[in-house]
This record gives C-alpha cells, structure tokens and sequence, in this order.
C-alpha cells in the first residue's frame, strides 16, 4: 500500500493543525480507545486512566508525535520508525489488532475536531498512514 | 435430576445496556439523518476501503471520490443501511431478532463478507463524531462502538 501525493498533502496538513494540541488530542485518543475497547486497557495497568490523568497526557503526546515524526519522513518509514519498531517488537508486544483499533480512535478524534478537514479523502489519507506506520510498527514481531 | 425441575436451562444472554448506553444511543439517533448520514457514511466505506466496492458493481460510477460521493445508489443503498440501523437501535433489547431476516439475506443471498459491516461501523461512528464533535463524548462514542459491535454480531450470525 501506497501512499499517493494527494494522501501525504492530507496527513501533513491535518497533522500541521494537530501538531500544538498533541498533548490534548493524544490523551483524548486514548481515553476513546479505552473507553470502547476495554481489551486495548490490558498493556497499561500500571497507568492511571481517568479522562485528562497525566499518564495519559503523557503517553498520548508520545504517540502523535512518533506519528508527526512519521508524518516527516513518510518516503522511509522503515528508518524513521526502527527503534519504534524494536521497541514494540521485543518490548512492548502489543497484539497487532490494538493497532486498528488505537487508528480508529484517532481518526474519530481528528473528525470530532476537525469535522470541515475530515473528509472522505482525509479519513481514506489517514487510514493509509496509520496502517502504514502499524505495519512498520510490527514489522519485526516474527 | 429433580433440581433439573426446579432450575430450567438458562436463556440465551440478552445484551445488558446501561441507563446512560441507552440514552446516548438514542439521543443521537435522534439527531440522524437517515438520507445524509447514511451517504457520508457509505461513501466512506466506498472510498475508504475501495475493495468494498466488488459488491456494488451495479451502482456506475464509483470510479473516485467525487462519484461516489455523488452517486444516487450510493445515496439510496446508504438511506437503507442506516435505516435498518435504526430499527436496531430502537429495539436495543432485541437485536439479534430485528436484524435476522439481514442476517439470512446477506449471507445467503448477497454473499457479503461480515468484515464488511465492521468498516461500515467505523465509518459511521466518524461520521456521527463529524456531525456530533465535542458532544460525541468517549462515553456516548463508547456507546455507539457497543451498538455496532452488537449489530455486526448479529447481522454475522446466519453465517455458520
């Protein structure tokens, strides 16, 4: 999977209005992600997960930016995201599912805010990318 | 036994919706628009997953974003979907059975792939999150993600 120049225009631009709430948006991600998907909750018993703890603030920070970081780089993922990916691979562990479904509450953060950018052509840019970047992510699981 | 007389055989589990699952279903149900909503959201899929588009090979020009968005099956198909949605969300207590002649009709008639209700619930859980922005809180977002997963199970079960 391929991402076209039209999709890249439309990851850089949303991420670019993204990129000053990531605090924010990460927190409010994850909080969609655990609140729906109860099972996603199992890799973070050590966090506190009520809505807007510093836990999640922190972690979800993280995560758009490692996204924002892929975001720049989307021409060589592989390099961009190899420590990322050793990390989850021989770490972290995370079963690939959690993937789509942490994409997912992103995508449905992204449309809560930005309902005017988030177009069918968006949502379709973003289900790329994140796809993409989840499958460099567990590129090295075996 | 005789405590086998005393005590029959369970039902089938009924699906438990809380107070607040329930209200927030049907508070935005309200809110939908069966016409509008149910385009965006199958124009979505459409476009999102493109694969999806091998059932629809009656429906013309699906050919980009702009046809399908302007597509009068697609308008007309996406009315239906989230029609029956709504027969489903109003009988919340019922699921299974008000979405079992789907289920038959899916299956064994229209041979459609299950996995593909799962993307039809994604898309229309963004599209309500679109419409719906801050009021789409993650409690009545988790709430519409148990509707779908409950709807796509029953609309899954005439298949094994």
């Amino acid at each position: 999977m391929t991402l076209t120049t039209a999709d890249k225009a439309l990851v850089v631009s949303i991420f670019g209005k993204v990129s000053s709430h990531k605090e924010a948006y990460g927190a409010e991600a994850l909080f969609r992600l655990f609140s729906s998907f109860g099972q996603s909750k199992t890799y973070f018993s050590h966090f506190d997960l009520s809505q807007g703890s510093a836990d999640l603030k922190r972690h979800g920070a993280k995560v758009l930016g490692a996204l924002g970081e892929a975001a720049s780089h989307l021409d060589n993922l592989d390099q961009a995201l190899s420590k990322l990916s050793d990390l989850h691979a021989y770490n972290l562990r995370v079963d690939p599912a959690n993937f789509q479904l942490l994409s997912h509450s992103i995508q449905v953060t992204l449309a809560a805010h930005f309902p005017a950018d988030f177009t069918p052509e968006a949502q379709s840019a973003w289900d790329k990318f994140i796809s993409a970047v989840s499958g460099v992510l567990t590129s090295k699981y075996r | 036994r005789s405590s086998d007389l005393k005590h029959p055989a369970p039902k089938a589990k009924m699906v438990h919706w809380t107070a607040e699952e329930k209200a927030a279903i049907h508070s935005v149900w309200k809110q939908v628009d069966v016409e509008k909503d149910g385009q965006e959201t199958l124009s979505r899929v459409l476009i999102t997953y493109p694969w999806t588009q091998r059932y629809f090979s009656s429906f013309g020009d699906l050919s980009n974003a702009a046809a399908i968005c302007n597509n009068p099956k697609v308008k007309a198909h996406g009315k239906k979907v989230l029609a029956a949605l709504g027969g489903a969300a109003q009988h919340l207590d019922n699921i299974k059975s008000t979405l079992a002649h789907l289920s038959e009709l899916h299956a064994d008639t229209l041979h459609v792939d299950p996995e593909n209700f799962k993307l039809l619930g994604q898309c229309l859980v963004i599209v309500l999150a679109r419409k719906l922005g801050a009021a789409f809180t993650p409690e009545v977002h988790g709430a519409w993600e148990k509707f779908v997963a409950v709807s796509c199970a029953a609309l899954s079960k005439h298949y094994n």
